[in-house]
């Protein structure tokens, strides 16, 4: 039914943010949120058009008018209803997809005037939902009697548990790190997506009976193959894409080279930010962040925080090719990150006693424009300039780690080592399926999200096919 | 959590202690060369240490670990029947034995801990070991009658002389290489040697001009273990590895020592910082 009640509003109303200057200082999260009445007025400003275009742009499927229109009456439990019904994690997506790209961006008052803005309702939804002191418990389905064992527990792992728990199966995750959530725990910071919000949303999964076995490691502690001999009958790897790439220049290992991987993990997942946790981390001052996607922003916005007086993103491409999302890139320069665009490092200088001292860089033009339209960087003769910085941090990307690719037999890989698997997440190996990151390399959260839910529907039909 | 099944000190000086752990997971797998990684509670950092032995049957792993930083100490304070937050593993890749007749294992000090299962699975396959056992006093000694067991010669010193013989692990080495050419025995086909960074670069020394391979285990600065962050990288044969997941074994031979040396010492003075706020009251024990 047509909305009757559209608020004609061209502009998405605003969310408060944290003071750049202030949030430049504290791990805090730098989005705060709607309040009801402002969650409201935006949700009234979706037309409910017929076709629903919103929701093609949505990796899980969220029916996002009918919650839409739930929030523009206030009726907020029915919407969370609807928003779980199939995303397992509202929280985190209301977080971190780029719905910029996804939903938002097939949103029909987008055309004229700026989008609905879904992503920030979910999470309003997901936020109300958490806070509010005498809802429900959730409810384990009645259980069919066929255990699933899915590796890793992050974006992918999370969302083919709950889907496959909700469809009564009894599924164990099994998680290499001593804290569930992977990515979202040890990737995206704290002041992005709280790890407070990451643990209540894992917590709903396991009061639905999803177990959680930490500090296990497939391929080392437990193979493939024995979790079929312990009576597992379908097996789902969401192992994630952890291994770092580096650029191999010379100077790679001088003392003050960190990976994005290092550098986040030692702040996110170990908390090196705070005074009573162990792990330490160097108090840098002047940091060259190399790369300029979603994990650089994250990697330049945490070495801040960390201190640092200059942070600099370097990036052999210009502004107009940044891979990150505006959002963040939009926080990054709010909070002074400084970019040096279209400048490839060739080297890292360091001192006697192995220290960074510089980055050098090859001065950058766009040339044409390459087969994705991407204009390809061309190095300006003679143009080598180098940047006075004491640490590096690698933010070029990762590949699928290697543990299981070396273990499992029956599997194939890509030339980049991801598994090979199908859009339903089916693999060469009966019974084994795949998705997210370790097939596809480093991605998204919500791709990873889409991926585990269309592992969950392929491991349902193919355990009904085989009784 | 996992149960701290055994504690005992190794030695008079109580510098280095075994600790069993009750880790089904880790016991299932491990193998002699291969490492876990520990971490004591909520607030903890992630420590890699060897495995020193494991239990298939109880399900248990032993590790030794002697007090140095900050974690190692307040380790040493955990008791019998305590529990620590996580131990995960195993991790790296076992140590190569395949087609092995004749090794010279050598260990230094606390290193003596992680050659000991390394000894003790070879001789069990019938290798001939020549062990070498270097410490710095008498008081810091271990694994006196396990090392005997494990190995067909077992030469133990000190570098002051207080236990065994006088001297420095690199003078045994070559010691026993050149009697081997002079009796006209069968040389080494392979030196282990695992100790402080800096022994283990002048065993390769020692061993180099013979040209008999030679294998350390190496312990950088780890975070996650199992590939993912890249802080452990080493240069071996001008190629970067990961300690963590390529090693922890490789040849001493390729191995550029001076990297390794500068970045073990990266995190010195947050060390050294680190170690002065272990609680006097409790002895190190958090929220004890």
């Amino acid at each position: 039914m047509a909305n009757l009640k559209v608020n004609m509003s061209m502009t998405k109303n605003e969310m408060p943010e944290q003071d750049p200057v202030v949030r430049a200082g504290n791990f805090d999260e730098v989005a705060l949120g709607y309040d009801a009445e402002t969650a409201m007025k935006e949700a009234a400003r979706c037309l409910d058009c017929k076709n629903s275009p919103c929701r093609t742009g949505c990796p899980v499927s969220v029916k996002i008018p009918r919650f839409l229109e739930k929030v523009r009456d206030g009726d907020f439990d029915a919407a969370y209803e609807i928003i779980t019904s199939t995303n397992s994690l509202p929280a985190v997506c209301g977080r971190v997809c780029p719905q910029e790209k996804q939903c938002e961006s097939k949103c029909v008052r987008g055309i004229k005037g700026e989008s609905v803005g879904i992503g920030r309702l979910e999470r309003f939804v997901a936020d109300y939902h958490m806070a509010k002191e005498d809802k429900p418990e959730p409810v384990a389905p009645a259980s069919n009697g066929h255990r699933i064992a899915v590796i890793g527990s992050g974006p992918a792992g999370l969302t083919c548990a709950g889907d496959l728990c909700k469809l009564g199966y009894d599924v164990t995750i099994f998680e290499a790190f001593h804290k569930s959530g992977g990515v979202l725990v040890y990737g995206i910071p704290q002041f992005r997506l709280p790890k407070e919000i990451v643990a209540a949303e894992i917590e709903n999964l396991t009061k639905m009976g999803v177990k959680i076995v930490n500090n296990a490691i497939i391929g080392k502690s437990i193979t493939v193959d024995e979790l079929f001999d312990d009576g597992f009958e379908a097996v789902f790897i969401g192992s994630g894409a952890g291994l770092p790439q580096f650029l191999h220049i010379p100077g790679e290992n001088l003392l003050g080279v960190y990976s994005a991987n290092e550098l986040l993990t030692r702040t996110n997942l170990m908390k090196a930010y705070r005074d009573d946790y162990d792990t330490p981390i160097k108090h840098f001052n002047r940091v060259a962040v190399v790369g300029a996607g979603n994990v650089a922003m994250d990697a330049a916005r945490v070495s801040k925080r960390l201190g640092a007086e200059h942070v600099y993103i370097v990036y052999r491409r210009g502004a107009d090719e940044l891979p990150a999302r505006k959002e963040e890139v939009e926080h990054a320069e709010a909070e002074g990150i400084e970019f040096k665009l279209l400048n490839n490092p060739c080297a890292i200088h360091g001192d006697e006693e192995g220290h960074v001292t510089g980055i050098e860089c090859i001065k950058q033009e766009l040339g044409e424009p390459d087969e994705k339209g991407r204009r390809k960087p061309v190095p300006v003769p003679d143009s080598n300039w180098v940047l006075d910085v004491d640490t590096v941090v690698i933010a070029i990307g990762t590949s699928p780690n290697p543990l299981i690719r070396n273990t499992t037999e029956g599997l194939t890989f890509t030339r980049k080592g991801g598994i090979e698997a199908d859009e339903g997440g089916v693999t060469a190996r009966p019974g084994v399926f795949a998705g997210g990151d370790a097939v596809t390399g480093s991605a998204t959260v919500i791709l990873a999200m889409g991926a585990g839910k269309a592992g969950a529907k392929s491991i349902d039909e193919y355990i009904r096919n085989k009784k | 959590m996992y149960k701290v099944v055994t504690k005992r000190f190794l030695n008079d000086a109580k510098s280095i202690c075994l600790f069993e752990i009750e880790a089904p997971l880790v016991a299932r797998h491990a193998q002699a060369g291969q490492f876990v990684i520990f971490r004591l509670d909520e607030q903890g950092e992630r420590v890699p240490v060897s495995v020193a032995g494991y239990d298939r049957e109880k399900g248990t792993v032993s590790v030794m670990v002697q007090a140095a930083g900050k974690t190692t100490r307040m380790l040493h304070t955990v008791e019998q029947g305590d529990y620590i937050s996580d131990f995960v593993g195993p991790l790296g890749k076992a140590t190569e034995m395949e087609g092995l007749k004749k090794v010279c294992v050598v260990g230094g000090g606390v290193g003596c801990a992680i050659a000991y299962p390394i000894a003790k699975e070879m001789h069990a396959r019938g290798i001939d070991v020549t062990f070498i056992g270097g410490f710095r006093s008498a008081d810091i000694v271990i694994l006196k009658d396990e090392l005997k067991a494990a190995s067909n010669k077992l030469i133990m010193c000190t570098d002051d002389g207080s236990y065994g013989e006088k001297g420095f692990t690199t003078v045994f080495l070559k010691q026993e290489i050149e009697a081997n050419i002079a009796e006209g025995k069968p040389q080494f086909d392979r030196v282990i040697a695992i100790g402080p960074d800096i022994m283990m670069k002048f065993l390769a020394d020692v061993t180099r001009p013979y040209g008999i391979k030679t294998i350390i285990s190496l312990d950088p600065i780890m975070v996650d273990g199992t590939g993912m962050c890249g802080c452990c990288r080493v240069i071996v044969g001008g190629e970067t590895k990961f300690a963590c997941v390529d090693g922890p074994d490789f040849d001493a031979h390729e191995v550029d020592f001076d990297s390794l040396l500068k970045r073990a010492a990266f995190y010195k003075d947050e060390q050294d910082e680190a170690a002065k706020h272990i609680c006097k009251i409790t002895g190190g024990k958090r929220n004890g």
